[in-house]
């Protein structure tokens, strides 16, 4: 019996411990493409320095059979290929696991531990015996490794094989390397020891409705086919990536094959002011124009986004979060940024903002965000995080409906304008707080001083209380209306979803009322990427016949489903991953629901959430069959 | 009350040009800067400018950011989309709105504290970038808004009206210009419409970012003696370099000059600037020279004025950025949307 969960055939986690800058991405990208090709649900996440080279590095890999994907912290082997790092990997493996190292060199003494197996290979010697320069063997390494894992779990070597060659299919004399490097690492385990381990793997056929693929790749793709064609940027981590994404994906699909001309002009800003800047004035011109960036940034774009906010400029904002304050821990994820884009930039703000869970919503969050900005007028954030947009999640494949086009909102056209016997570009003409506008060069008639200085309804200067109030309401109108714009909020009530094994759902979105009654007395409220662990923990209790009922908070500002879930309930969870608890805040801040009926468990140090953490702070408020804790973690 | 319309007051025997408006259909609102502010007579050389053109006001959009000189765009051009935008921040919307629609005419208006202290990064980098704009930096050495601060163009020795002398070294807009490869870089000043009509024709015209930096006296708090941005000071120290004179295409040539002193510029719409060199030894063509001889007049403690520098503009944001020749936002959706098709394949290569 283990102490955390059972394990088994296509049900474990494994870490693999490496040095950064050693070409070791590619091989466990290797690993983790590889189990996704078997048919089982696979999930990686890369845990990463912010450095280029020699700082250690860990990707870690969960199977689990009934394709939850929330990180496991229960590593039951660990591949430590760091002896810098070896001390904490080791500690890190369940009771009963095993540990695949390098024992060219002997473990130094007080590392072992009696209740795991340690499994050693001379990798590095084995490699130094088969290939040549040192460079080649330090990369080969990796790829012994891999080929260890093969024996060891069970791999399908000929999907490994099939995927070098595609790699390196104009490379034959890497392929050959990399064949031999599998050979060896397989063999050299087969022969040491007991081949596969307990924890190993069958082909299934759990994935091929499925794609690999990270949030911030799939927002790019959503920018692609939302139209947008300016996006502006300053390089940080974690959303770089996206503009790279955004950048590829352009460069396939937007150039004129005539004329070798691009059909979207990406400006790589010199700060984030400037990108927020050149956002705006992309959008001022009628563009759909996008910037991704993450905290730091946006506190810098803040008084932009004041401007955009005010002058009504649509705009669309991509903060992939990361852990904060100030510069934080770049390369870790966290929900810090909540209050921030609700209510960015001095004075009396508020934002629409749409809060992803994988990258199936990023794609379709980016698309609605250009829908939202244009259609309200207004900033519009995406907010994910590092997890998800830097990490590989298995999703249902993403599809495309052919017949959607972009919500311009009510832009004039020229005809439009030459006939309107008066046009005032703050005016609220048709009495839903949504003015019509107009794009510059089009219309003499469309004309107007677009500024963030005090304006009245007709676009004129204004330093006058009337008329500065009139506007300013009629925004905050405007926005709080989006509430039954943004996707609908997912809830799961009941024991809805959650008889058999799996993820009981995965939310489309809907613009349908949600339900207005609960039965269960503890509602969960979560958002974001928390939501696999919350699902996979409210799955638990239920199947132990603890209903709690689930709301995941999808856009900002809320709608009437929310205020019923709060209301509906006798105590609510808000499950977040910030210190400060800021979804709690902001639920308290914009519904009627009193603070004190919602309880906050917060995980905030830097690791996507897993569902121990969810179960363990529950614990502490409400009985959770102690079989769900770990060891020592009853209240 | 800060807005005044003006009311278009039309004379018998106004002069109309080539799309059959005077003047009169150029201005803006009333302006509500002090009577005598530089920046008016830059205004009306900016309106004098476009009505000789004969360019289509609402194709123009003029930006600006804060501070007096960004209150100007309201002054011209009514029916013109107007940006008054962030202070210091005027570029990055430039760029942002270039980059959508190239077909319209941009006009930034700024001051010497937006371009040369909060806003002196977007300002260097509209350079490098290139964007193709009339860039019109209204400088008079204070901040006029927050009552009489040194800017960052302040002279050192200048005395500010309350007798506080500056000590810190100013930043000269047209040395930045130049050291950052801007192609288009002079210097004017708001007292001397003659010469400043023709630079921000040129300027317009320019295929490419056109900075002109204007002396463009502030009469409440840097009017003084002691002030060395007043319009007494700049009058006895300007130094005129280069005069400039822009002909359209089609126009006769207005001034004849003795042979061998002319310079004659092709600008790419046909046009020409004929620049004629006032000092023998300065060649407005030449990078390097320009940026020593501007040099040792400013040492001499004379204002260098003239259209100082003019090059090819080279390439400009949409052409090293090879965007597609019309206007980004008249791409219709089906150009850019690459369709269902197209994501199956692409979830192909997603294992």
């Amino acid at each position: 019996m283990v102490t955390s969960g059972d394990f088994g055939v296509n049900d474990f986690a494994f870490k693999v411990a490496t040095v950064n800058g050693t070409g070791s991405a590619s091989a466990n990208g290797l690993l983790l493409q590889a189990l996704f090709r078997m048919g089982i649900p696979v999930s990686g996440k890369n845990v990463f320095p912010s450095n280029i080279q020699g700082l250690p590095t860990w990707y870690e890999i969960r199977v689990n059979k009934d394709s939850y994907t929330a990180r496991s912290p229960d590593f039951h082997l660990v591949v430590a290929m760091n002896p810098q790092s070896y001390g904490r990997d080791i500690e890190e493996v369940v009771s009963g696991g095993w540990i695949l190292y390098d024992d060219t060199k002997p473990l130094e003494e007080e590392l072992v531990r009696d209740d795991v197996t340690f499994l050693g290979l001379p990798l590095a010697e084995m490699c130094v015996r088969e290939f040549e320069g040192s460079r080649t063997r330090i990369l080969m390494k990796n790829i012994t490794y891999v080929g260890a894992l093969v024996a060891l779990l069970d791999i399908d070597v000929e999907v490994v094989k099939g995927m070098l060659q595609e790699k390196f299919s104009h490379k034959q004399h890497l392929m050959e390397a990399n064949f031999r490097a599998i050979e060896m690492g397989a063999s050299a385990a087969r022969e040491r020891f007991d081949c596969p381990l307990p924890i190993r793997l069958e082909r299934m056929d759990a994935t091929s409705d499925c794609v690999m693929v990270t949030g911030n790749a799939a927002a790019a793709l959503g920018c692609v086919y939302a139209g947008a064609t300016v996006g502006a940027w300053y390089p940080i981590t974690p959303s770089t990536s996206l503009m790279d994404g955004f950048t590829e994906y352009c460069e396939r699909f937007r150039v004129d094959p005539e004329t070798g001309k691009k059909k979207f002009c990406i400006i790589q800003a010199e700060d984030e002011l400037a990108a927020a800047g050149m956002v705006i004035g992309a959008g001022w011109m009628g563009a759909r124009a996008f910037t991704p960036t993450s905290g730091p940034g946006i506190s810098l774009m803040s008084e932009f986004i004041g401007l955009a906010y005010y002058a009504e400029i649509p705009s669309v904002f991509f903060d992939v979060q990361r852990t904060g304050p100030s510069t934080g821990m770049p390369t870790r994820t966290q929900q810090g940024d909540l209050m921030l884009t609700a209510y960015a930039s001095h004075g009396d703000t508020k934002h629409i903002v749409l809060f992803p869970a994988d990258p199936k919503e990023c794609f379709e969050f980016a698309v609605a965000a250009f829908d939202l900005a244009e259609r309200f007028q207004t900033p519009t954030f995406v907010v994910s995080d590092l997890d998800i947009g830097m990490n590989d999640w298995m999703i249902p494949r993403l599809e495309w409906d052919d017949e959607y086009r972009p919500d311009r909102g009510k832009v004039l056209s020229a005809a439009e304008l030459e006939e309107a016997e008066s046009f005032y570009r703050y005016l609220d003409v048709d009495g839903d707080h949504v003015p019509y506008r107009s794009l510059p060069g089009v219309h003499p008639k469309g004309a107007y001083f677009t500024r963030g200085s005090g304006h009245d309804k007709y676009g004129r200067y204004t330093e006058g209380s009337d008329e500065y109030i009139e506007v300013v309401d009629r925004i905050l109108k405007k926005v709080e209306s989006a509430a039954d714009s943004v996707p609908e909020p997912e809830v799961l009530a009941g024991s809805h979803g959650s008889n058999g094994a799996g993820p009981s759902s995965r939310g489309e979105l809907s613009n349908g009322a949600g339900p207005t009654s609960y039965d269960a007395r503890y509602g969960l409220v979560s958002i974001g990427g928390c939501h696999w662990a919350v699902l996979e923990a409210r799955d638990e209790l239920t199947r132990r016949g603890l209903d709690v009922d689930y709301l995941r908070v999808r856009g900002f500002p809320f709608n009437q489903t929310v205020e019923d879930f709060l209301v509906g309930h006798e105590r609510i969870f808000v499950i977040e991953q910030n210190r400060d608890e800021q979804l709690r805040k902001l639920l308290t801040i914009e519904t009627g629901c009193p603070k004190e009926k919602l309880t906050s468990i917060t995980y905030y140090g830097g690791q996507p959430l897993s569902k121990g953490h969810v179960l363990e702070g529950l614990a502490q408020h409400i009985d959770v069959p102690p079989e769900l804790l770990p060891a020592g973690a009853a209240p | 009350m800060s807005y005044i319309t003006k009311p278009v007051a039309r004379h018998k025997g106004d002069r109309t040009n080539g799309l059959g408006l005077t003047t009169r259909d150029y201005e803006g609102s009333m302006s509500t800067l002090c009577a005598g502010c530089g920046h008016d007579s830059v205004t009306a050389a900016l309106i004098q400018a476009f009505w000789e053109l004969d360019v289509e006001p609402h194709r123009v959009a003029k930006l600006s950011g804060i501070g007096c000189s960004s209150k100007t765009p309201t002054y011209f051009i009514k029916e013109a989309h107007g940006f008054n935008s962030v202070h210091g921040r005027m570029p990055s919307i430039a760029a942002g709105a270039n980059a959508a629609n190239r077909d319209l005419l941009y006009v930034g208006i700024s001051g010497d504290g937006d371009s040369l202290s909060i806003g002196l990064g977007q300002f260097c980098h509209a350079i490098r970038r290139n964007v193709n704009m009339l860039y019109v930096l209204e400088n008079n050495g204070v901040y006029g808004l927050t009552k009489g601060q040194f800017s960052a163009s302040a002279d050192i020795g200048s005395k500010s009206k309350k007798g506080e002398v500056n000590r810190q070294g100013p930043i000269d807009p047209v040395s930045v210009a130049l050291t950052l490869g801007a192609t288009f870089v002079a210097r004017s000043f708001s007292g001397d419409k003659q010469q400043l009509v023709p630079i921000l024709e040129a300027g317009l015209e320019h295929d490419g970012f056109a900075f002109v930096d204007v002396i463009s006296p502030c009469v409440t708090f840097n009017d003084h003696v002691g002030s060395t941005k007043s319009y007494a000071y700049t009058r006895t120290h300007m130094h005129e370099v280069v005069q400039t004179d822009f002909v359209p295409i089609r126009s006769e040539i207005r001034t004849e000059y003795a042979e061998g002193t002319v310079r004659e510029v092709k600008m790419h719409d046909g046009s020409s600037v004929r620049l004629r060199k006032v000092d023998d030894d300065y060649d407005p063509t030449d990078r390097h020279a320009a940026i020593e001889y501007l040099g040792s007049v400013a040492d001499q403690g004379e204002i260098a004025t003239g259209l100082l520098y003019l090059a090819e503009a080279g390439e400009d944001l949409h052409r090293f950025s090879a965007t597609v020749d019309q206007p980004l936002v008249s791409l219709g959706y089906e150009e850019l949307c690459p369709g269902s098709e197209v994501l199956r394949e692409v979830q192909k290569e997603w294992w």
